[in-house]
């Protein structure tokens, strides 16, 4: 069960990240975030976003059309 | 793990942008990337000269136009509808394609521009008005948004030498 979850279904490019962000900070470091979204291109777009904030996703799945996200706050 | 450093800072990375146009549609890929660039924690820095200035107005009144732009294609009924530039000269058609562009981006939850600018001023985002454009357009300071610096080509090159990416839109 992560922290916090941001839904983000709906939301286009570059929404998810953006609100993603802001939420990040709403987690204590080593917490994680659950993120709902809908764009498929939040799918490379969070994987890079994790690589370069060294934040780490744990999970990356899909079902239904809704992608799902668990980002581990590190940085 | 130093690319984790890149969170604020001295060691944070640095990009620039020259933001030259003016239209609703060119207005998105400055913001877009400002934005998501400062989320990623780099320090960003937009330059606006010339049409983009009007991206810093306190009420944007943003069009899009598709004379001239032969890769305007606007999904419509499952088809794409390009026009020809005569039916664009006419008056009405430029706000017409304006109204359905803005439909789209609503119905597509795709971020308004104002959105992003608040988004790119919550993150940050050093903007500045080029003074030399305000002069030639006879703009005000007072036209602009709060938080806007005034500056020349020296102050954006004392920027863009030390950063790491500088594109021009």
């Amino acid at each position: 069960m992560a922290d916090k979850t941001l839904d983000a279904k709906g939301l286009n490019c570059p929404l998810p990240i953006l609100r993603a962000k802001k939420t990040l900070k709403e987690v204590p470091a080593g917490g994680t975030l659950e993120i709902l979204a809908t764009d498929p291109g939040s799918v490379a777009d969070f994987a890079a976003f994790c690589r370069t904030t060294g934040n780490e996703l744990i999970e990356s799945t899909s079902d239904g059309g809704v992608y799902r996200f668990v980002i581990k706050h590190v940085a | 793990m130093t690319e984790a450093m890149n969170t604020g800072g001295n060691n944070a990375k640095t990009m620039t942008i020259i933001v030259t146009k003016g239209s609703l549609d060119w207005a998105y890929p400055p913001f877009i990337l400002a934005t998501t660039a400062a989320a990623m924690g780099v320090d960003v820095t937009l330059f606006f000269t010339f049409y983009g200035l009007e991206l810093l107005k306190k009420k944007l009144d943003l069009q899009v136009t598709a004379l001239g732009n032969a890769a305007m294609k606007m999904p419509l009924m499952g088809m794409h509808m390009a026009m020809p530039n005569i039916v664009n000269m006419i008056p009405g058609v430029d706000a017409g394609a304006t109204v359905m562009m803005k439909n789209l981006i609503k119905k597509k939850g795709v971020a308004s521009i104002e959105d992003l600018r608040e988004a790119a001023i919550e993150s940050d985002v050093r903007m500045i008005a080029c003074q030399m454009t305000l002069d030639l357009f006879e703009f005000q300071k007072s036209d602009l948004i709060d938080g806007v610096e005034l500056g020349g080509a020296a102050t954006y090159m004392e920027k863009a030498l030390k950063s790491d990416i500088n594109l021009f839109i």
